[in-house]
């Protein structure tokens, strides 16, 4: 069973992808890609293809939702949506990062 | 949710890959789509498209497996590594198997035989609507009974099938043991006398020819065929279609073969298989008169069943039986019975029970001891469970560490569930593999046990696999159970406390507490056990050494038959005597006499008879009885008491006598010795009397079987036999080899008259398999017993090692103080003490309750015997000190310093 491969999103990417699904419903892959791109500013960006991993793997947890549904383009797409479940494993991570985030902040600013 | 998705991924992988190809294509085209608005060119643009998603067979592998692997991955990593971890412990692993194994294993087997005799339907149409007429309580009967399951006279079928309501027919069969060799050894099939509407109102249809018609069942059986069963047809004729028509002998007269049953139908009794059916008439065939017993109205020969109309319940037939009794009694009564008979037999009562898993003569004397052995390898089952449970909660109190650490460095939760609940898993199918592996053999090996080598059961011996699937159930039950609440335990507990050693006074207390009920209800069920296995085999033991009035080692019964046709009845006396001169010169031989019926060989003839001087009526007492011939009493090894041994004089020209045993001499004419006087032996109705004088007294001797309490006999001399019947047994009592004199007395035989049929038993066999059921009880509950003990100790050493390990510290600052090794070991014999006696307790309680169902399968002693309940503990509480000792001893050699480092 393979990890994605090293990149800067490693540990965050679920974050990233449960509040993006959290905040603007269900989208597809390709979607998600973008969205994360301009959110950040393109700041972030998101490897296109070690996306869909994390999307099955979040399937199998139960925290997402995927459905087939035809896009305006008149395609056949994979949408996600948040799952109950996913949205408590959003709270737990957001929760997670911010701890981190602080104090590797402190850190930075005292030591 | 997921874990039917990914098991259902691991199958549908192909429409799952469809779905993710179709997934990433859409990811790729946008992205091309996008470029291309960009002013990239159509080409250009899907290879920039590719490039930004990555290695696109890698990054579609990896999402796959996201799908299938996680689950079904992990469940065999986990069995793997259980796998693993029991071969690390291979003395539990051996130990949890094999218990589990056993107790399995003596369950199915014991199940699958009360299932055979018991509760299987038989394979024919509709069983349930099957009813047997059955003998109300108090039946009285006498006359001429043959066979098994000889229940009525062919004049009561008569009576019953013309008079009943309740039926859509009824069916009568008997049973006999025909004989197919035609001179020589005897070889024997178990026949069926049948009505002709027998195989239609079962409703079985041949599989070759045809079954009988009315046309078969007349008056003179003009022309009787035989029907015989599947296998009889593979046996004799190698499953020939050619057959029919062919002829088989029986009894050495032929009869052609009309049929071939169906593969599955065997007839009404379900541990015995018929071989070759005859219309019941042809029973006559069998006569020099040519009627036979269907014109006799005191032979008992037949088995009546009935099938019920639409809307009879059991009940119903049953008292539409009662009903009609007087009625089927008063057209029966058989001629020969004086008036006091008459009227016994008229207050007979008819009744109807349900027949739907057939009739069976194993039934009665096998059911409730088959019943009692279930009931034993239940607990052993039990106990099996509860040792299991006992080490698989020492297993998870040992890795507390282990999973502690493991817990500490991350491992999830479920997993280590997981892992720990695949290892009981594991557990529990390998005993159940084991189980099936023992019940197949225990269960061959009962059969083969029952049948005494005679080859004459045919109870299924293959596993049934609803009873084995219910014992496996209970065995999962028992592992995951006990395998689940410690890991959920273990994995709950802080692994901050459970690193720290998890050695101290608190917190494992509960589950300890837990191990020590086990133990206590282990020694419980162990012992009444045990109480069983003694119970059963001291009434073996009393059995064996019983008085039975004769020396059966060393005697070989010959058992010689001149039915065949060609043999003229009045040259019978002369080839007899001529036999018995024979035998008698023969080296090897010591003795030889002739007998009617030989000891132990289920046959009995009784008779009433009055002592000289009674009236008629009232000193009447019924008295067994035998033809013997000079030389019996000292050939068996019986002792003379007074008086003198017949010769071949005492012939149809001199004076009637008959030698007594001591039982008659006490109980018809309450004196020591009655030689010379005389006795009335109640002749049938309409013949007078027979007077006879006493010439012999011998010693009691068993007339049946060991079981049976002295019963008074009367022996009467070979030759005032007015009519010499065709059948009688040489007892030859051998010196040396009883091969030999076999071969001998085989030989003689043949050189007298190659048409004599002859068949070997050996008396001391015959005397055995007479107690074949308190054998049966004493081996296996004797079995359990020990496997129950073995089991609980293993229990008591497993808690008591712990107990030790666990009280290392305290046990070293004792030392430390100065304890002797008196204390130490006070201390933990106080504690193993403190639970024996508990489990004895609770076990004598259960044992007392108990053992009053095995009263009516004991012999020669109380079910609350007190020697017996006093062995049973003190064996119980001798080898719970053994399984104490050792852990003790390890106590004893702990040095206090290093127990006290551990802290």
């Amino acid at each position: 069973m393979g990890k994605a491969k090293n990149d800067i999103l490693q540990g965050t990417l679920t974050l990233l992808v449960l509040r993006a699904l959290e905040a603007r419903g269900a989208m597809h892959g390709y979607a998600l890609c973008g969205h994360i791109q301009t959110v950040s500013s393109d700041l972030l960006r998101v490897e296109e293809g070690s996306l869909y991993p994390a999307l099955h793997r979040m399937e199998q947890e139960g925290w997402l939702k995927a459905s087939w549904k035809v896009t305006e383009s008149g395609r056949k797409a994979k949408f996600y949506a948040i799952t109950p479940a996913g949205a408590a494993q959003l709270a737990a991570e957001r929760a997670n990062w911010q701890r981190l985030t602080r104090g590797v902040a402190r850190v930075l600013r005292y030591s | 949710m997921s874990w039917w998705t990914r098991i259902r991924s691991a199958f549908e992988a192909s429409r799952q890959d469809a779905e993710l190809d179709d997934e990433l294509a859409f990811h790729i085209a946008e992205r091309t789509d996008e470029l291309v608005a960009q002013g990239m060119t159509q080409s250009d643009a899907r290879r920039e498209a590719m490039r930004r998603f990555g290695n696109y067979t890698t990054q579609r592998e990896t999402t796959r497996d996201m799908d299938i692997a996680l689950g079904v991955e992990t469940v065999v990593k986990n069995l793997r590594y259980g796998w693993r971890q029991l071969r690390l412990a291979p003395g539990f692993t051996a130990v949890a198997v094999l218990s589990l194994g056993m107790g399995i294993g003596a369950n199915s087997a014991i199940f699958q035989l009360i299932d055979t005799i018991r509760l299987r339907s038989l394979p024919v149409r509709s069983p349930q609507e099957l009813v047997a007429v059955d003998n109300a309580k108090g039946f009285s009967r006498s006359g001429w009974a043959n066979g098994r399951n000889q229940l009525y006279t062919y004049a009561q079928f008569e009576q019953i099938r013309d008079r009943q309501k309740a039926f859509t027919g009824v069916l009568g069969f008997g049973t006999w043991r025909f004989n197919l060799s035609r001179g020589g050894e005897s070889r024997f099939a178990e026949g069926l006398f049948v009505t002709a509407n027998y195989f239609d109102l079962l409703g079985i249809a041949p599989f070759l020819g045809r079954s009988f018609t009315k046309d078969d069942d007349r008056k003179e059986c003009p022309d009787a065929g035989t029907v015989v069963s599947y296998a009889f047809w593979q046996r004799e004729f190698g499953g020939d279609p050619g057959a029919l028509g062919r002829t088989v002998s029986l009894d050495g007269r032929l009869f052609p073969v009309v049929g071939v049953m169906p593969q599955g139908f065997g007839g009404l009794e379900p541990a015995r298989r018929f071989d070759v059916a005859l219309p019941l008439c042809a029973d006559g065939l069998m006569e020099k008169d040519r009627k036979g017993r269907m014109h006799i109205r005191h032979a008992w020969w037949l088995t009546i069943i009935g099938r019920s109309k639409p809307g009879w319940s059991v009940e119903r037939a049953s008292a539409h039986m009662n009903d009609l009794s007087p009625g089927v009694f008063r057209e029966s009564v058989p001629e020969v019975y004086r008036p006091d008979a008459v009227k016994k037999y008229l207050a007979n009562k008819l009744q109807a029970v349900s027949a739907a898993t057939g009739v069976s003569s194993l039934r009665g004397r096998y059911e409730n001891p088959l019943w009692v052995l279930l009931a034993a390898a239940g607990l052993v089952l039990l106990i099996a469970c509860a040792n299991l449970a006992n080490l698989l909660l020492a297993r998870a109190s040992a890795r507390e560490r282990e999973i502690a650490v493991r817990q500490a460095m991350g491992a999830s939760r479920t997993r280590l569930i997981g892992q720990l609940l695949a290892e009981s898993l594991l557990l529990a199918v390998l005993g159940g593999a084991l189980g099936a592996v023992l019940a197949r053999i225990l269960s061959q090996a009962l059969v083969a046990f029952l049948d005494g080598g005679q080859n004459q059961l045919l109870l299924g011996s293959a596993v049934d696999w609803r009873v084995f699937g219910f014992t496996a159930l209970l065995a999962f039950a028992t592992c995951l159970l006990f395998g689940l609440a410690p890991a959920i335990r273990a994995t709950s507990s802080a692994p901050a406390w459970a690193m720290r050693g998890g050695r101290g006074s608190t917190g494992t207390g509960e589950r300890h507490g837990m191990r020590r009920m086990l133990v206590v209800s282990q020694i419980a069920l162990s012992l009444v056990l045990l109480v069983g296995a003694l119970l059963f085999g001291r009434s073996l033991r009393n059995l064996m050494n019983t008085e039975t009035g004769i020396r059966p080692d060393g005697v070989l019964v010959a058992s010689i038959d001149a039915k065949l046709p060609q043999l003229p009845p009045e040259r019978r006396r002369l080839i007899f005597e001529e036999l018995e001169d024979r035998i008698k010169n023969e080296p090897g031989v010591v003795s030889a006499a002739v007998v009617w019926l030989s000891p132990f060989s289920g046959s009995g003839w009784n008779n009433s008879v009055a002592a000289d001087g009674k009236d008629a009526e009232q000193g009447k007492k019924e008295v067994w009885m035998n033809r013997v011939g000079p030389g019996y009493f000292s050939t068996m090894g019986t002792a003379m008491v007074a008086g003198r041994d017949f010769t071949r004089h005492d012939d149809l020209t001199s004076r009637k006598v008959a030698i007594v045993n001591e039982e008659v001499a006490k109980k018809l004419y309450a004196s020591a010795n009655p030689v010379g006087r005389t006795f009335r032996k109640e002749g049938p109705a309409g013949k007078p009397d027979e007077v006879y004088e006493i010439v012999g007294l011998v010693k009691n001797t068993k007339y049946n079987g060991l079981r049976e309490d002295f019963r008074p006999i009367a022996f009467f001399p070979m030759n005032q036999d007015p009519e010499p019947r065709a059948g009688l047994s040489y007892m030859v009592r051998a010196r040396g080899p009883m091969d030999g004199v076999l071969a001998s007395v085989r030989r003689k035989v043949a050189e007298t008259n190659p048409d004599l049929l002859v068949e070997f038993r050996v008396l001391e066999v015959e005397a055995r398999s007479s107690v074949l059921r308190e054998r049966l009880m004493a081996n296996l509950s004797g079995g359990f017993g020990l496997l129950g003990g073995l089991l609980s100790m293993l229990g008591l050493y497993g808690v008591m090692s712990y107990m030790v390990a666990r009280r290392q510290s305290e046990i070293g600052v004792r030392m430390a103080l100065g304890a002797g090794w008196r204390d130490i070991l006070r201390l933990i014999v106080s504690e193993a003490g403190v639970l024996v006696a508990v489990g004895l307790v609770i076990g004598l309680a259960g044992s007392y309750a108990l053992s009053r169902y095995a009263e009516s399968m004991l012999f020669g002693l109380k079910p609350n015997d007190a020697l017996t309940l006093v062995l049973a503990c003190v064996a119980l509480a001798a080898t719970a000190i053994v399984a104490t000792l050792i852990p003790a001893r390890r106590a004893l050699k702990l040095d206090p310093v290093t127990a006290l480092r551990e802290e």
